[in-house]
């Protein structure tokens, strides 16, 4: 009863001490986990709720990926005869496969960092009060909004051997540039894949930046904490795990540039936009399900290695927010 | 308290004499801010803008500016089409508006018309049952966490955060075996068991206070009354913003057409756009803008609702 009480009162308060809601919250989780009788009665009323998602995610992705599993280990789909992990090593030793995995692993290297420090830099400048913060805002996010096949047109003739691209740097004095067709095109990839993600990455800072205690920086400043020191010792602390969510959702937005990488130069394209959506879309062509079967289950545990990599250092680095 | 206010006081003043100085610094570095603001937005919205101002030019004026670059792609050689300038030349303005490429697209050959409406029937569809199926999913997650439902929910997660090419795999699968690839429907199922709507909903209706259940469950209300009087209401906004963020997606979609239909006649527009530009390049932009007008109306006019569904997204934890 007197427990009861206490965190009753926690919660009025909550919006003041928001440290005091906390270990209440994770006692009450806690409990139900338990399941108390009334809590059975709830999780099997509200059952039929969730029935259809369930359902729809096991048929359409969890049941047909145990098949990919079983694709992934045998021979072929006729004689289907058990062979270990000889796909696996087939699949590393595939050439289109290498430089699919290197491409795209050199994209999401140089891609990834890039979006997330620039749209950290726009966020930044446009938390204060500045004029027309709203408008920037805006205008930052509408490529989010744009189709990739609306403007591939442009980006066309920018970076065509013709295109504006090669006069502005003509003017810096340097040579044109083949963008599509040489090493270079490795470049355009990258720039359209900034233009489209920025936007909704610096809107996730924002919302974070804004969350941040308003209170502990004003004490910093009237302790004479710079700007810098500010954002260094107290708000990339409040950041950090919007950072490791921003890195996480740019790669996996990096792998859909692939849209504009096709849209621009089709199936085949120079061999340094050659990513893996391409050897994906190539291998569905050939109907050949242990190689797309092996793929798949490939990048799923790289993915799922690299998100725990990121969820932990973000556990680490908040961990001593909590308290 | 009254301590600490008078400590700040005094701290004021000490700093007062400097104050003149940080002043300027203060109006240059927001000079410098905007400058860069500025230019930003200029490199953002030129693309677009571009298209939309370029789609009002002849198809004269068009192969005049930039014939150089698109013959080279469809037609080889010459192919009968006309350029008159040398180097490309990127006009912004047209020198005479014209509504000849919209009124083709719109009257004279509306088979491109056509494959926007593929997109309309690929993207509605899912956009309505993918939020209503959250919805139900959503509300059995915030209303009880059992161990079952916290795995499920971390199986939702991962399942979210991988990429097309992870999960193109296994509904490529099951559309074979159920026959239906190449048909609507090879896209729209998936698509309606998508599990991000579900993580953002239940990211929001977990907040909801359970106060407000007991209150309507002394009040004799059921399951169906508390999902669709309380939760339902409550949640209106986060839908919509849901709803948005899930229509930019599919609307943009370029992968699962073109692994799950074989048949270019299906495709939306979002993959035959780029069919269109090898052939004829005014009518591209011309189609371009039409297919960018139902997400720009709805960013115009929902900004905000958008913003929130982002911000609430902007987290894996609870």
């Amino acid at each position: 009863m007197k427990e009861n009480r206490s965190s009753a009162d926690a919660v009025s308060v909550g919006s003041v001490k928001k440290t005091k809601v906390r270990p209440d919250r994770g006692k009450t989780k806690k409990k139900s986990f338990g399941l108390s009788r009334r809590d059975r009665k709830m999780a099997l009323y509200t059952m039929p709720y969730m029935l259809p998602s369930i359902l729809g995610v096991l048929t359409f992705f969890m049941l047909p990926f145990t098949v990919v599993i079983y694709y992934a280990l045998i021979d072929n789909n006729s004689s289907a005869n058990f062979v270990g992990l000889e796909n696996f090593i087939e699949l590393f030793k595939n050439a289109a496969f290498q430089k699919a995995l290197r491409n795209t692993g050199m994209f999401s290297l140089t891609a990834v960092p890039l979006a997330v420090v620039l749209s950290l830099l726009l966020a930044i400048l446009l938390d204060r009060q500045i004029p027309l913060r709203s408008t920037f805002r805006t205008i930052f996010l509408s490529p989010m909004i744009v189709p990739a096949a609306s403007i591939i047109l442009i980006w066309q003739v920018m970076f065509d051997y013709n295109g504006i691209v090669n006069e502005v740097i003509a003017v810096f004095g340097m040579q044109p540039i083949e963008w599509m067709k040489s090493d270079h095109g490795y470049i355009v990839a990258v720039i359209l894949f900034l233009w489209k993600n920025i936007g909704y990455n610096m809107i996730m800072f924002m919302s974070a930046l804004s969350a941040v205690p308003k209170d502990i920086l004003e004490v910093a400043m009237l302790d004479g904490c710079g700007t810098v020191k500010r954002f260094f010792m107290i708000k990339l602390r409040y950041l950090a795990s919007t950072i490791s969510f921003v890195t996480i959702m740019s790669l996996i937005n990096s792998f859909k540039v692939f849209r504009e990488v096709y849209l621009l130069t089709g199936d085949y394209p120079y061999d340094t936009m050659y990513t893996l959506q391409h050897f994906m879309n190539n291998t569905f062509q050939g109907f050949n399900y242990q190689k797309l079967s092996s793929a798949a289950i490939v990048l799923a545990l790289a993915m799922i290695v690299i998100i725990a990599i990121l969820l932990w250092a973000d556990n680490r680095l908040g961990r001593d927010l909590e308290e | 308290m009254t301590d600490i206010k008078l400590d700040l006081s005094t701290r004021a003043q000490a700093v007062r004499p400097r104050r003149r100085k940080i002043k300027w610094v203060h109006i240059l570095s927001l000079i410098l801010i905007l400058a860069v603001l500025i230019g930003f937005a200029v490199l953002f919205l030129f693309p677009t803008v571009f298209t939309v101002t370029n789609s009002f030019m002849s198809a004269t004026e068009i192969s005049a500016n930039y014939g150089k670059i698109f013959t080279g792609l469809g037609v080889s050689g010459d192919g009968g089409r006309v350029y008159i300038g040398e180097k490309v030349n990127l006009q912004l303005i047209p020198d005479k508006v014209s509504f000849s490429q919209y009124s083709t697209v719109l009257f004279k050959s509306p088979e491109y018309l056509l494959k926007f409406w593929n997109s309309v029937f690929f993207v509605l569809p899912i956009v309505v049952f993918q939020l209503a199926v959250a919805a139900g999913a959503s509300y059995a997650f915030a209303r009880v966490q059992t161990k079952f439902r916290a795995i499920v929910f971390f199986v939702y997660i991962i399942l979210m955060l991988m990429p097309y090419q992870v999960t193109l795999v296994p509904n490529y699968i099951v559309d074979s075996y159920l026959g239906i690839l190449n048909t609507r429907w090879a896209i729209i199922l998936p698509g309606i068991f998508s599990p991000f709507s579900v993580f953002i909903l239940t990211k929001f209706m977990r907040r909801i206070p359970s106060a407000m259940v007991e209150a309507a469950q002394l009040d004799g209300a059921g399951e169906w009354r508390i999902f669709t009087s309380i939760f339902l209401p409550l949640c209106r906004s986060t839908l919509y913003s849901v709803a948005i963020l899930v229509f930019i997606d599919y609307w943009n979609m370029v992968e699962q057409p073109l692994v799950l239909l074989t048949d270019a006649e299906m495709y939306p527009l979002s993959v035959f756009l780029s069919k269109i530009n090898e052939g004829d390049t005014g009518i591209a932009l011309a189609i371009a803008v039409i297919y960018m007008v139902p997400p720009v109306l709805l960013f115009l006019y929902s900004e905000d609702y958008l913003i929130d569904g982002i911000s609430y997204s902007a987290s894996v934890k609870g």
